[in-house]
């Protein structure tokens, strides 16, 4: 069980290292967005503060999302999507695998940035721990969440505005408690601990449930 | 009867929330009769197409 | 009694029976509404409460708290179908779950419009970002999404099911969305405001809310059997019984 996991996430990994520039795309995405803000609402210090965690928990969302389309597209296209159908593995566990490859290519590297653009906006040093950290726990929900979507509007026209139809309104607890978490850690970081416990709830209940949604509605997709 | 519709000089808002209300459904209700009509019609024609 | 329900999930059979429906919650919803609007307008006080009353804006609550309700119920009424649909595989169900969603999506609709037209000569704001008007905007994406993606699928019985899954999971995350929305600071969350209870509405005012209600209720059945028959002679079309229903409205 667990050697097929490896293998799909190890296959994936080494497809995208083929083709970096995919991976980069949404990165420099999520820092052009965060790095627009202050030019629409100008660069006062205590306005960015304020407006820090929401810009970078927005950004990160439709980072993740727009990387979304292309979770399932390219297997679609050569057709390995149906011969993953037809195996005797479970198809919950290569879809997890999957997305867990997805999400270290681009989830995680959002997460890696985050101190850079907290210091674009200001935030103290507890402040850029605690967005890291709640962009940890969060990215991951974006990405189960996101695979249902991105299973369901597989192959269709337009399917990647369609999909943001979708799946962003199935963010909206993510996006309160992550960016909560970094306003409050600003006033008293022991605050934070209920927004991270939850957020880490919203994961485990995402990964146990997301696969097996994805599952069923990428049948759904390629029957 | 003015005294009604003026509804204590909150006219715009009951009758805003109400006549919005009156429109969605009958534009609702309209719809669904063009749309049966038009199904009707084409699968009419449809039909006529098939037996000559 | 052995009553074979199976007889009854066929297009063909349901058809005539929707049809004959339809005059009945026609006829329903227009005595409903007749009586709901009178009592309403007529036989409620003017003002309610005492230092800061409700003045005669308070009358939106006859439509705006049944479409509200509504539009929650319909949802699950969509979700039910498209469940019973996934695990039965029965056309029918999809298509009452098709038939349902633009109305629902309707209510949802009347519920933020009315709710805005009552929050500004009461709270003096069209929109807060008080809980429940966010998650019924959270409810109208959702109605929305579950449309937009049933129309972007070509192949039937593909769109039946993805939008299915869809509002399936839809239903999951409406409960977590409304408590995140209603709580975003876990350190206290007991701060639940806005509570409602029915029992101490004044008498006159819960008649003819509830009357509303119905109204809507049976609106929604006759609107929603309407598409559904609709729908089912477009899928149908080429079957020999709807040939036979054509050929008779064409000798009519």
């Amino acid at each position: 069980m667990l050697r097929v996991f490896w293998t799909i996430l190890k296959r994936d990994l080494t497809l995208a290292m083929r083709r970096r520039t995919d991976v980069l795309t949404t990165l420099f995405f999520f820092v052009i967005v965060i790095s627009l803000f202050p030019l629409g609402v100008g660069t006062e210090h205590k306005v960015l503060e304020i407006l820090g965690p929401g810009v970078v928990w927005v950004a990160a969302l439709l980072a993740s999302m727009l990387a979304l389309e292309r979770l399932f597209a390219a297997d679609y296209e050569d057709g390995t999507l149906e011969q993953m159908l037809l195996t005797a593995q479970p198809l919950s566990l290569l879809v997890l695998a999957k997305i867990a490859a997805h999400w270290i290519l681009t989830g995680l590297p959002l997460v890696l940035i985050a101190p850079l653009v907290g210091m674009q906006y200001h935030l103290s040093d507890t402040a850029i721990g605690i967005m890291m950290l709640s962009l940890l726990l969060g990215t991951p929900v974006l990405s189960l969440v996101g695979a249902i979507g991105a299973a369901l509007t597989l192959g269709l026209r337009g399917g990647g505005i369609l999909l943001s139809l979708l799946i962003l309104p199935l963010y909206i607890p993510v996006l309160v408690y992550g960016s909560g978490a970094v306003q409050v850690s600003s006033i008293a970081i022991t605050d934070t601990q209920p927004y991270l416990a939850l957020l880490g709830a919203f994961l485990l209940v995402a990964m146990v449930f997301a696969p097996v949604a994805s599952a069923a509605a990428l049948r759904i997709s390629l029957e | 009867m003015s005294d009604f519709f003026a509804q204590g000089g909150y006219a715009f808002f009951v009758w805003g929330a109400y006549g919005m209300a009156a429109v969605l459904l009958v534009i609702e209700i309209l719809q669904l009769r063009a749309q049966r009509r038009t199904i009707l019609a084409r699968l009419g024609r449809l039909t006529r197409m098939r037996d000559v | 009694m052995a009553l074979n329900w199976f007889k009854f999930a066929s297009p063909a059979s349901f058809y005539p029976i929707a049809g004959r429906l339809v005059p009945v919650f026609w006829a329903l919803t227009i005595v409903l509404l007749a009586v709901g609007l009178y009592w309403g307008f007529f036989e409620t006080v003017d003002q309610l409460g005492g230092n800061n009353p409700q003045k005669e804006y308070y009358r939106i609550i006859f439509i705006h708290v049944p479409a509200a309700w509504m539009s929650m119920w319909l949802y699950v009424v969509l979700v039910g179908w498209a469940a019973i649909g996934l695990v039965f595989n029965t056309r029918l169900s999809f298509m009452m779950a098709n038939a349902v969603a633009p109305t629902g999506a309707i209510f949802t609709f009347l519920a933020l419009w009315t709710g805005a037209f009552w929050g500004r000569p009461s709270w003096g704001t069209y929109w807060d970002w008080d809980p429940r008007l966010t998650s019924e905007l959270a409810l109208f994406f959702l109605y929305i999404g579950y449309i937009a993606l049933h129309s972007a699928i070509d192949d039937t019985r593909r769109a039946d099911r993805a939008a299915g899954l869809l509002a399936i999971v839809g239903l999951v995350m409406v409960p977590v969305i409304f408590w995140s929305i209603n709580c975003p600071d876990p350190n206290q969350c007991a701060a639940l405001h806005q509570r409602s209870n029915l029992m101490r509405i004044e008498g006159n005012i819960l008649f003819s809310m509830l009357v509303m209600t119905f109204a809507f209720w049976m609106y929604s059945f006759a609107t929603g059997f309407m598409r559904l028959r609709s729908i089912i002679l477009t899928r149908e079309a080429d079957s020999t019984w709807v040939q036979e229903i054509l050929n008779k409205e064409n000798r009519a």
